[in-house]
């Protein structure tokens, strides 16, 4: 039984972004569920992600002090999905829409977490 | 053209509508709100609350809210409802009710909802899981949402940060023409664009209060509707579309799906925008009016930001939009979508006071659910319109 969270986090704490595929439609999914969004194509596989992407959308998130505040992005992957993520090795005014970017995975919190930075 | 689906245009009919406790509501709870709104409704209305056989709530805090309402009002409701699409809720119910009552399965609903959180801070864990997709990487919710929903909308149609800020201006210049609106202190664009920014591009003055209100409205057929104690309001047509939970799943960030719902409601009422004398849109943030004049089709899309500008949405402006002063300035306390309905049957009815809008005829009210998640429209006429 296909356990989507679950399996995408240990191939994360792997190394390793992977996304859906759908044998029949070829379609990319993420997030992991059990079925294709759209289509309920169950015959879903796990596919290494390329990891380059584009900014598709920005906010930053304002805090006391200037130095920590953060970005939120939103980023297509160059397969299709769009996900939520965080981009690094940048201030955080200067991520902007159209922005090229390649995932990382980095730890925090004591768990893998998948980022980006510029590519 | 697109299909009615047989909605019942003008088959039933708003025939009661109160707002109770909008500001500061302190010292009771959520449902003792909704229950004092619920009767101020029905008197409203003159009808008696033992009439009521249908009952529509979404309980702030309380997942079994429909159940809590009835066993508090004393009702032994055939349809009870306490959906989960947010502030859209209940537009979603006008739909549902105008179904039901003209099917003749029940024959008078009761639309009602408070909240006071503003008085009764809301416990630590909400009725909502964190999304695991989103939650690691902190986003404000919901304002970091709208925001990256603004950010595209000025990526792709040069919309500025001074055409949100005229969102937030229209909104208290009519809230200080609303004697129940919570904030009536005078805004200009500067200020709004001086305010503390909270999730670029929005600032604290670009989000919906976060106050106490509490509301409901009363639907009958429109042959009951005519022994009413006021003019019925019919409800000419009303659709609703949800496309995602989260932004991230969002189909495009810049249309929503009152493209959907809107287009339906408007055909099953055989209206179009320029009809409509009243506009009531969700105002969460500056950022929604504007796709909604969108997909509603006030203006084309990517227009929306130069549509609200030189302050064609405020008093005296060219489409009177919010007039009871929104979620911005008049009341949001948390899910807003019934203050919609209320401001629309007051306009309508000609008892909007200093607000009020010369020879109101039609209005719709647009909801507005989880980050622009679930969109319902619903449109309203006089008798007179209604034909």
């Amino acid at each position: 039984m296909l356990q989507p969270e679950a399996e995408w986090r240990a191939h994360l704490a792997g190394g390793r972004f992977m996304i859906q595929r759908s044998r029949s439609t070829g379609g990319h999914v993420f997030y992991p569920r059990v079925a294709e969004p759209g289509t309920g194509a169950e015959d879903l596989e796990w596919v290494e992600a390329s990891g380059e992407g584009v900014v598709h959308a920005v906010t930053v998130v304002r805090k006391k002090d200037p130095a920590d505040n953060y970005n939120v992005v939103l980023v297509d992957l160059a397969e299709g999905p769009r996900l939520m993520s965080r981009v690094d090795g940048l201030p955080a005014d200067r991520v902007a829409i159209g922005l090229k970017v390649r995932a990382r995975i980095i730890e925090e919190g004591d768990t893998p977490l998948l980022v980006f930075v510029p590519a | 053209m697109t299909m009615t689906h047989g909605f019942p245009r003008g088959r039933a009919a708003i025939v009661g509508a109160a707002t109770f406790g909008i500001g500061k509501c302190p010292g009771i709870s959520a449902v003792d709100m909704a229950a004092k709104a619920a009767l101020l409704a029905l008197a409203d209305a003159g009808i008696s609350l033992s009439e009521v056989d249908a009952l529509y709530t979404s309980a702030p805090y309380e997942a079994l809210g429909g159940m809590e309402l009835a066993e508090y009002l004393g009702l032994t409701p055939e349809i009870t409802d306490c959906n989960r699409t947010g502030g859209s809720a209940f537009e979603v119910y006008v739909q549902q009710a105008a179904l039901a009552l003209d099917a003749g399965l029940i024959d008078c609903a009761l639309i009602a909802y408070g909240s006071n959180p503003a008085s009764n801070p809301p416990p630590g864990v909400g009725m909502t899981r964190q999304s695991p997709w989103e939650a690691p990487y902190r986003p404000l919710a919901p304002i970091s949402s709208y925001a990256l929903a603004a950010s595209r909308h000025m990526h792709l149609y040069g919309t500025t940060r001074e055409q949100l800020a005229e969102v937030a201006v229209a909104a208290r210049q009519w809230a200080r023409l609303n004697p129940e609106a919570a904030v009536r202190d005078p805004l200009t664009v500067d200020e709004v664009l001086g305010a503390r920014m909270v999730s670029d591009p929005l600032t604290v003055r670009d989000c919906c209060l976060f106050n106490d209100g509490a509301a409901a409205i009363v639907m009958v057929r429109a042959d009951r509707a005519r022994d009413c104690a006021k003019a019925p309001i019919p409800v000419l047509g009303a659709a609703h579309a949800v496309t995602h939970r989260e932004i991230s799943s969002m189909p495009d960030l810049t249309v929503t799906g009152a493209a959907i719902s809107g287009p339906q409601a408007f055909a099953q009422a055989g209206l179009v925008p320029a009809d409509i004398d009243v506009v009531m849109l969700y105002d969460a943030f500056t950022i929604t009016p504007i796709l909604f004049l969108e997909d509603l089709g006030f203006c084309p899309k990517g227009e929306g930001g130069r549509f609200v500008s030189g302050g064609h949405i405020a008093p005296g402006g060219g489409l009177a939009v919010n007039t009871n002063g929104g979620g911005l300035s008049c009341v949001h306390p948390g899910m807003y979508g019934l203050f919609l309905l209320v401001e629309a049957v007051r306009q309508l009815r000609g008892a909007a006071g200093e607000r009020q809008i010369a020879d109101a005829h039609l209005a719709i009210a647009h909801g507005n659910g989880g980050v622009l998640s679930s969109e319902a429209t619903v449109v309203l006429g006089s008798a007179q319109a209604a034909g």
